[in-house]
Formats: structure tokens, sequence, C-alpha cells
């Protein structure tokens, strides 16, 4: 098969594209992708600092490596979940990855926010690890950014990441996550950070290629707490339709964004609230985060 | 040749010469759902692998350790 571009030999064939690229053209494309997105939904400057979250994985670590490359302004935030042999293993990673090239990268520990790490949380709540998980990185990311002085957080969710997800809103008709879906959202509070995907225009398999042929040593083992989790069948799913009729994921995503998102959006906006117990925003008098790590100190 | 897998590693053996999309096929594995990778390269699914290949079949999927996506 031959680059589409220049004729040479292709490394990844992008069926969606109706492409096939070389290294030097693929990652040509990659990084307008990102520029693209990030012009597209303003997601900040050169002149703003930005606050990568980074897991270890190839997604979040081939975002702060293009931004990094493209000249910005970027540290790293690694939010160590205190899951065994997988968070060890994937603040090395990203250690690494930081010192390698000479950026910031700060860490933060679930365990020492909440009180327990994230299976510890898990028994007590008695939900999904990932509920807990979740609801924690969206606090500390926010806290990371309020406390070290970012503006804007961004993250390395991917087209499928979005794609899936808005699947999940759509099977269940949950409005108001349809209404916050979208690569960029503002801050509506002065203690709230903007939060942002520049990969959203990307396939998770772009993401891993250009991790792979930049070289970058994330880890490929994913998070076991996700195994049979609802996202993934919805992934599969999606992968199946897209491998019949590519471009399958993109015209679903991007026809929401384009054409439907608007119908969702709230009429009144949401009153935010500043937490009486640590200050950061809430739409009642006590956040959910501190809530969490009161039910993990009282169970302790 | 020798096809690698992950989550979790495991090798099979596959006859060749064959190409890569033949051999997902054999597999029953969604070509988006996974890199091809052979030493420090990727392929394309019309390259040809021959016996003495071994190919490393990365799944992509992120958020579980779920492997490569299957065929039903």
């Amino acid at each position: 098969m031959k680059c589409t571009k220049c004729g040479d030999t292709a490394i990844l064939e992008l069926r969606r594209h109706n492409a096939a690229f070389c290294t030097p053209d693929f990652l040509t494309f990659f990084r307008r992708q990102v520029a693209a997105a990030v012009r597209k939904h303003r997601m900040f400057t050169r002149d703003e600092r930005v606050l990568v979250a980074v897991s270890g994985g190839k997604d979040s670590l081939a975002l702060w490596d293009v931004l990094i490359e493209e000249s910005y302004q970027t540290s790293g935030l690694y939010l160590d979940l205190g899951i065994h042999d997988y968070s060890v293993e994937s603040k090395a990673k990203c250690e690494a990855f930081a010192a390698a090239r000479g950026v910031p990268l700060i860490v933060s520990s679930v365990a020492e926010a909440v009180g327990a790490p994230v299976p510890v949380m898990q028994k007590v709540t008695r939900r999904p690890a990932c509920s807990g998980c979740g609801l924690s990185k969206r606090y500390l990311m926010n806290k990371a950014a309020l406390d070290h002085g970012f503006p804007v957080v961004a993250t390395g969710h991917n087209l499928d990441d979005e794609a899936a997800t808005l699947l999940g809103s759509v099977m269940q008709w949950q409005t108001d996550a349809l209404s916050r879906q979208s690569p960029a959202l503002p801050s509506t509070h002065r203690r709230l950070a903007r939060r942002v995907k520049p990969l959203y225009r990307l396939s998770e398999r772009e993401t891993a290629a250009y991790a792979f042929l930049r070289k970058i040593d994330y880890i490929v083992e994913e998070c076991p707490f996700a195994r049979g989790a609802t996202s993934i069948a919805h992934k599969e799913i999606l992968s199946r339709m897209e491998a019949v009729s590519p471009g399958a994921k993109h015209n679903f995503l991007f026809g929401f964004l384009e054409k439907a998102r608007a119908a969702f959006e709230r009429s009144e906006t949401v009153r935010l609230e500043e937490c009486e117990r640590c200050g950061q925003v809430t739409t009642g008098t006590i956040c959910a985060f501190c809530r969490l790590a009161d039910e993990v100190k009282r169970s302790s | 040749m020798k096809v690698v897998l992950r989550n979790p590693r495991r090798e099979v053996d596959v006859a060749g010469p064959r190409r890569v999309k033949d051999v997902l096929k054999e597999l029953r594995i969604i070509p988006e759902t996974v890199l091809i990778i052979r030493g420090d390269e990727l392929l394309t699914g019309d390259a040809m692998l021959d016996d003495t290949d071994t190919v490393e079949l990365r799944p992509v999927m992120s958020g579980g350790g779920v492997g490569p996506g299957h065929l039903p």
C-alpha cells in the first residue's frame, strides 16, 4: 500500500479518510488534526499554561508529546489511583516521559485526598470502582489546576472515547450528559478550570500509532477495574460498525456535535456554589468528593 | 509465523506466507482494533508475512484490558 501523499510505503491505512500514510505524512496528519481541534474550539493559546492530565497510557502521553512539540506551555498531572502494580507502572511511565523531555510533572495521590486508594474506595462504597475513580479524577484535576494556576486542563479523550460515551448517553437518554458532551467545556465559575479534549478528532488506533512511531513508552495493559465495563462493550459495538462502514464513529460523533448537541443544551444554566468544606464548585452545599471522603472515613 | 497477542500476552503460530489482513481474518480480529507491529515498523493489511516473521497485534482500545476486538 502506498502513501496517499507521497507514494512511499504506507504504514497505516485510514479507511474513514480513504487514505494511507507513510510515517512522516502520518505524523503531519496527526499534528494537524490536533491543531484543527485546538483552533476550532479555541481550546488554549501559546500564552496560556496548559495542565495535561496523563495516565501513562498512549492517548494522554501522545497528547502531551504533540503539545510539547508544538511549543505549548505544558505541565503534566499524574493522579496516583493506588491500583496496585498498574498504578506503579503507569506512574513510572509518566515520570520517565517527563524526565526525558525536561517538562514538569505534578503528582497527586487519590489515597491522600480521599483517605483510601481506588480498590478500597470500591469496597467501602460498594459502587463500581470507575464511579469513585472518575469523581476523584475530575475533582483532583480541577483542584490541581486551581492550586497551580492553570486556566485549562487537557485530557487525552479520543474519537473512540467520545463516540462510546455518546452511545452510552443515547442508550439511556441522559440528556444532562448529552448537553455536557463537548470537545471543550468552558469555565462557568471562577473556581472551575476549562476542560478540553484536543484528540477528539483522532481515533485510538491513530493515537496508538502516533505513540508507537514517536517511540513513546506507554502502558499497554489497561486498568484492571475496567474489564467488563459497559463503555468497552460500546466501543466494541462501534468498532464492528466501523469495520463494515468506515467513518461510522466519526459521523456519529461529529453529526451529534454539529447537528444535535444544541437541542440538548439547558435552557437554564445550573447554579454553581462553592463547597462549604473544600471551596470547590458544587450544585449543593457539600460537594460529592467531600461526601465520598466522609464515607471512606466513616468505614475506616 | 509467530503472532503475539496482548491482554493477556500469548503467542500463536500461523502458517505463512500470508497477508496481514488474512491473518487477522483467521484470528477473527477486527483490523481497526489493533496495530500490526513487526520489529520497529507498522504494517498495513496488504503487507505479506512469511514463516520467519514475528508480528505483534497490539490492541488499541483504551479503558479496559480487553485485548483486540473480535468479530462475533
